[in-house]
């Protein structure tokens, strides 16, 4: 399995946010074309926990958001071009949208069925509304449990989902993102056990999914918004 | 093995290994082509539903949803021909729904021609394709002496109700109206 190398991220000379582009098994780059992985490093400047209480800036944003996301948009958001790239996406892995719901379908059914955007921690939150801006996915690592660069392969025979030893068993053949030496989450899916961060991790690996008609820059942004709302001192 | 036999073998050796070479590139040029259709397939679906909505729900799964995989052949072409039955279904309830719509608005036409002949007839807005809790119904006009007179008319009632129940039942129930004694 050949994995290349990523390219390092970077500020860019007119301060350019350029996240580091994650390898994928040749097998899934051949089959699944415009499938790709982002990642960037972040380290967590606002005081207090990552599950505790969000600032009253990002609390703010999500009533913003709650109140732009109402019963109509939850119908039409299937036929906006990025979420419906997702959705076309899943339909590609063998997964049922309509049963398992497209993150940002996902987060406005949520919305739609408790009233509101309701936060959820720091961290939680942080990746919510870079959902919703974008409408990009994307997920958080505790940075020191990551060995290498995250890529995306299909998951081996009596693969573990994770290094820790209450790590699950994966069925062969699942797609999932993986660094150096195990899987991390299934794609789409759950992290691994003891790789999600906990309350007071400062350093985290973010990652977003990209996939066959989404614009690089909107993943790119989603993990921007991201970075940008956790290093706010 | 006899010598004739190892001679077919040997000089079909790399014929059939480029046949194979054939085969899959064949094989994924198909699975390439099954996922363009897959996607052409979810797009008018998802166009559907929406607009139909919400009238038209998205229905009930037809996959199971085993996990993230990479699909072979035949597991694209199940898709494939489960979503192409999903969008026949979808269509046919597009087009009853639209059917539905038109003979509501030609109702509504003749109602406004002629309302004398559709007393008390109700048609919610929702009939015609249109979205709120308004609904066109024929009354007769200044009530008793209109329905003597034969007076009808067509009136669209006004929107939706309000969040908090008309201003009578948000009155609180100890609250005697005027001139009627308090109920206790």
């Amino acid at each position: 399995m050949s994995r290349t190398p990523p390219a390092p991220e970077a500020a860019g000379p007119a301060g350019a946010f350029r996240p580091a582009p994650g390898w994928c098994a040749p097998e899934v780059a051949q089959e699944l074309p415009g499938l790709r992985l982002l990642a960037a490093e972040a380290q967590v400047r606002r005081g207090g926990s990552l599950t505790g209480d969000s600032p009253p800036d990002i609390r703010e944003r999500l009533r913003e958001l709650s109140n732009r996301m109402r019963g109509a948009t939850a119908v039409a958001v299937r036929r906006q071009p990025v979420p419906a790239a997702y959705r076309v996406f899943f339909r590609h892995i063998g997964l049922d949208p309509d049963a398992v719901r497209t993150p940002m379908e996902a987060a406005v059914l949520e919305r739609m069925l408790r009233g509101g955007f309701l936060s959820g921690g720091l961290l939680a939150d942080v990746l919510l509304v870079a959902l919703l801006d974008t409408g990009v996915p994307v997920w958080a690592l505790d940075a020191e449990s990551v060995e290498g660069s995250l890529g995306i392969r299909p998951s081996g025979e009596r693969e573990r989902l994770g290094r820790s030893r209450e790590a699950p068993e994966l069925p062969g053949g699942r797609l999932v993102v993986a660094d150096g030496s195990a899987p991390l989450a299934v794609l789409f899916g759950g992290l691994a056990p003891g790789h999600e961060p906990v309350a007071n991790t400062r350093r985290l690996t973010l990652f977003a999914v990209q996939v066959a008609g989404v614009p690089e820059l909107y993943a790119e942004e989603a993990l921007w918004n991201c970075r940008a709302a956790l290093e706010l001192p | 093995m006899s010598p004739s036999e190892q001679l077919t073998i040997d000089r079909g050796a790399p014929v059939i290994a480029g046949v194979a070479v054939g085969a899959e590139a064949g094989e994924r040029g198909a699975r390439r082509s099954l996922r363009a259709q897959v996607a052409r397939l979810e797009r008018e679906l998802c166009a559907i539903v929406a607009d139909g909505f919400p009238h038209i729900g998205a229905g009930s799964p037809a996959w199971a949803s085993t996990g993230p995989s990479l699909l072979g052949l035949e597991q694209l072409e199940q898709l494939r021909d489960q979503l192409a039955g999903r969008v026949q279904d979808m269509r046919r309830r597009a087009q009853e729904r639209a059917e539905h719509e038109l003979r509501a608005q030609e109702l509504l036409e003749r109602m406004k021609l002629e309302p004398g002949r559709y007393k008390f007839v109700r048609l919610p807005v929702t009939e015609l394709g249109q979205r709120g809790c308004g609904v066109w119904e024929v009354r007769p006009r200044f009530g008793l002496i209109g329905m003597l007179a034969g007076w009808w008319e067509l009136k669209l009632s006004s929107g939706c109700p309000l969040a908090r129940g008309s201003r009578a039942s948000a009155t609180p129930a100890t609250a005697p109206a005027r001139g009627m004694p308090a109920v206790r």
